[in-house]
């Protein structure tokens, strides 16, 4: 069936909505890549042999969707009208949950959320602090489609937006709308998305092209991979509004290969929205056409870069080139080529349909809408949660994310990947937005807010982030492929408890260097890791180059394994678990670690019940 | 070796020269590594230098023109496994195996590789064996993880 006109796409939804039977239960089951990871796949099989099993078919229905966001707590799964979460389902509470929740319409206690704070048993997804404070305006749907399904979504509204830009608006009005809202790139670079479209339509030329960009390369994000693989269709229906903006008729996916799941739902929404019309020859009969393809990254970090993207989209290595032209105006196969992040082309339909003063309202000055972050790390509640921008850091770390684990003490944030920054604890009343994040010193990047608590070493993440970018440059442009080589040495050095007086002096000059005159967005943001750790946490490079010492006991050069001999009763364990007998002892008395012989592996310290081992 | 299928899977991309990653991928899906044969193969049919292949292959971090092992375990790298200790992880595998990242044990029973970041991070520090995901590890699962894999 095509689907031809505005009043098509409203006759589908009437009879879709007409057909669900608001008496069942429905329950939705998180299969994200997330909890498939913890075996969400093993409970929708157990939910599908159990109804039948029961024979309540009549009055469930199960549906696989998309992320809920709450990943620590997986397999997850909502119960519909009431909103019941369950969390860390395994098969075998499948049979319980039908026959006392959907059977008997009772709580099953332990399924249910313990607020760690309170210490109470929370039992509707809306009353979970961790969803409380969020707006979720990109995510929401996520919990009540099937992402393969592209009925789930026109049900709830889907497509109404690109129906309203075909058919009753210019694309100029299309261009003018999103301006008004003051949308900026949700990909890093922050760049405010109506003037791109309008600099990419005006630039001369026939053919022209919409990317959307989905190799999330930022170690610690994965928002980007939770839309498409959640909601595949609200990227693509934003995606169709933004190339007849544009003037665009092709358009392309660039999704990572490490995303097989996002590829797969992709896919399928392309090809069921073509089989409605939605995409092809004559979209609405507005005589607008529009084909999508899906492109694989092959594992590089750089092809994030849109030059270095349209390159590796032409079949060839992903490098980047200068940017005096922009590839607005010449990127793929030389020709006009808008490029937007996956979250960017999310907010688009909401955009068109609710209008910009709406989308306006949310938001500061400079960044409005919402902004999905990964909250990951060492944090209570790891998930994706998205906020208004503007939201202060104490709200997203201890108000959503119920704050660090095991009483530890934060002691950075660290958002923008490897192009970003470490946040002490000093600044967590930031509010979070596009400008804030600049000023001081980190960025927004794609959304990755890792959190880290006292044992985490400040130097090692330099180091880190180094090493990753070592790795990921394209070694095109000199001072990127040497200056991160040469600084990662350096630190190296240092975390071997060989560092020098001048290090840090000599580490500050090559991070300016590299930040001035590298050719991409790569290089020039590179040192941006370390220059923020050694502004903030300068005192822990004191420690490592002056006193040879690790604080946070993560540099293996610098620390050494003992065991408290207050603490330790003997039981042996460490010595039948030490992989290079570096332990001994006699029975029920406090044992020891011969130095030469340990390799600080730390399974020792794991192993220890008394937690009598530690590093120092 | 027998590389019947080849066609079928360079055909699958439609013979565009603008999927060579996309085709290498295939390629490498169906034999675990590119083979050298199979390059030569798809740089006949698409009717581009191999050059340019050998240029894909070497240049994207996805690819192995080596063969691999029967079980590749992929240790994730990203910045939450990072913060919590999947060095050690790698440390550990690396040690009891005797290979380092990006290598494969002589008995080609195992490959180490590792990933920039998997996006399952509330599961972290985490592998991949055979795509079956691994969360919350510890030094002192590695053993028992190995062993279950050495016998398969």
């Amino acid at each position: 069936m095509r689907i031809e006109s505005i009043q098509d796409l409203e006759k589908l939804r009437k009879t879709l909505l007409a057909k669900t039977d608001p008496t069942k239960t429905r329950i939705r089951i998180c299969a994200g890549t997330g909890c498939r990871a913890c075996g969400s796949e093993e409970v929708i099989e157990a939910f599908n042999k159990e109804i039948v099993g029961q024979g309540i078919s009549a009055d469930v229905e199960i549906k696989a969707t998309g992320c809920h966001g709450f990943c620590e707590r997986g397999t997850l799964i909502v119960l519909y009208p009431e909103g019941i979460l369950y969390q860390m389902v395994k098969p075998e509470d499948v049979p319980e949950i039908l026959k006392v929740t959907v059977g008997g319409k009772e709580i099953i206690e332990r399924l249910l959320y313990v607020d760690p704070v309170s210490g109470e048993r929370i039992t509707y997804e809306k009353d979970i602090p961790f969803y409380k404070s969020q707006r979720r305006t990109l995510l929401g749907m996520n919990p009540s489609i099937d992402p393969t399904e592209i009925d789930d979504y026109i049900a709830l509204g889907g497509y109404r937006a690109a129906a309203k830009a075909l058919t009753e608006m210019t694309p100029e009005e299309v261009v003018a709308e999103v301006k008004e809202s003051g949308l900026r790139g949700r990909g890093g670079g922050g760049f405010p998305t109506g003037e791109k479209w309008e600099t990419c339509r005006n630039a001369p030329g026939d053919a022209r092209y919409v990317i959307c960009n989905a190799d999330e390369g930022d170690p610690g994000a994965y928002m980007d991979r939770s839309l498409l693989e959640g909601n595949p269709h609200s990227v693509l229906e934003g995606m169709i509004i933004g190339a007849y903006a544009i003037g665009a008729n092709e358009g392309y996916i660039y999704v990572r290969n490490e995303y097989p799941l996002a590829v797969e739902h992709a896919k399928r929404a392309i090809e069921q929205a073509t089989k409605y019309g939605l995409l092809g020859a004559d979209i609405f009969s507005s005589a607008f056409e529009l084909d999508v393809k899906i492109a694989r990254g092959g594992g590089a970090f750089i092809c994030g870069e849109s030059s270095a993207l349209m390159t590796s989209l032409e079949g060839k290595p992903g490098r980047p080139r200068a940017k005096y032209i922009h590839t607005v105006e010449r990127g793929l196969w030389e020709r006009p080529t808008n490029l937007n992040n996956v979250e960017t082309w999310a907010n688009v339909p909401l955009i068109i349909e609710k209008g910009a003063a709406w989308y306006r309202r949310t938001g500061t000055e400079g960044s409005k809408g919402t902004k999905i972050f990964s909250l990951v790390g060492k944090i209570n509640n790891t998930g994706l949660v998205e906020v208004p921008m503007g939201m202060p850091l104490r709200e997203i770390v201890y108000g959503i994310g119920g704050g660090v684990p095991a009483g530890k003490k934060l002691k950075a944030v660290q958002t923008g990947g490897p192009s970003g920054g470490c946040l002490p604890e000093s600044l967590i009343d930031l509010p979070v937005d596009f400008d804030q994040l600049t000023k001081v010193g980190s960025m927004m990047g794609s959304g990755g807010m890792i959190i880290m608590d006292e044992n985490t070493c400040m130097v090692d993440v330099a180091r880190y982030f180094l090493n990753f970018l070592k790795d990921e440059s394209c070694g095109k442009c000199l001072p990127c492929r040497e200056g991160i080589k040469r600084m990662l040495e350096i630190l190296n050095r240092i975390c071997e408890g060989k560092g020098e007086e001048g290090d840090v002096e000599l580490l500050t000059k090559i991070a300016y260097t590299v930040q001035e005159t590298s050719l991409c967005a790569l290089g020039g943001s590179a040192p941006n890791p370390l220059l923020t750790t050694l502004r903030y946490f300068g005192e822990e490079y004191t420690a490592h180059v002056r006193d040879k010492k690790c604080p946070a006991g993560i540099c293996k050069d610098l620390i050494i394994y003992t065991i408290h001999e207050d603490k330790c009763n003997g039981c042996g364990a460490c010595v039948k678990a030490c992989p290079n007998k570096a332990i001994a002892g006699e029975k029920k008395k406090p044992h020891r670690i011969e130095v030469a012989k340990c390799i600080k592996c730390g399974i020792c310290s794991e192993t220890c019940r008394q937690q009598a081992i530690a590093a120092a | 070796m027998q590389l019947d299928n080849l066609d079928n899977v360079i055909g699958v991309h439609g013979n565009d020269s603008s999927q060579l990653i996309g085709i290498l991928q295939d390629v490498q899906k169906e034999y675990n590594y590119l083979p050298l044969v199979a390059m030569m193969q798809v740089s006949e049919k698409l009717k581009v230098p191999f050059s340019r292949l050998y240029s894909i292959a070497t240049f994207f971090k996805a690819f192995s023109l080596q063969p691999r092992g029967r079980h590749i375990i992929t240790v994730c790298l990203g910045t939450a496994c990072h913060v919590r200790k999947a060095p050690r992880i790698v440390d550990e595998i690396s040690r009891s195996l005797g290979i380092r990242a990006g290598e494969t044990t002589p008995d080609r029973i195992f490959t180490l590789e590792t990933v920039n970041c998997l996006g399952t991070c509330a599961l972290g520090p985490v592998a991949v064996v055979d795509g079956k995901y691994f969360g919350n590890l510890t030094v002192k699962k590695i053993g028992a993880l190995l062993k279950r894999y050495e016998k398969e």
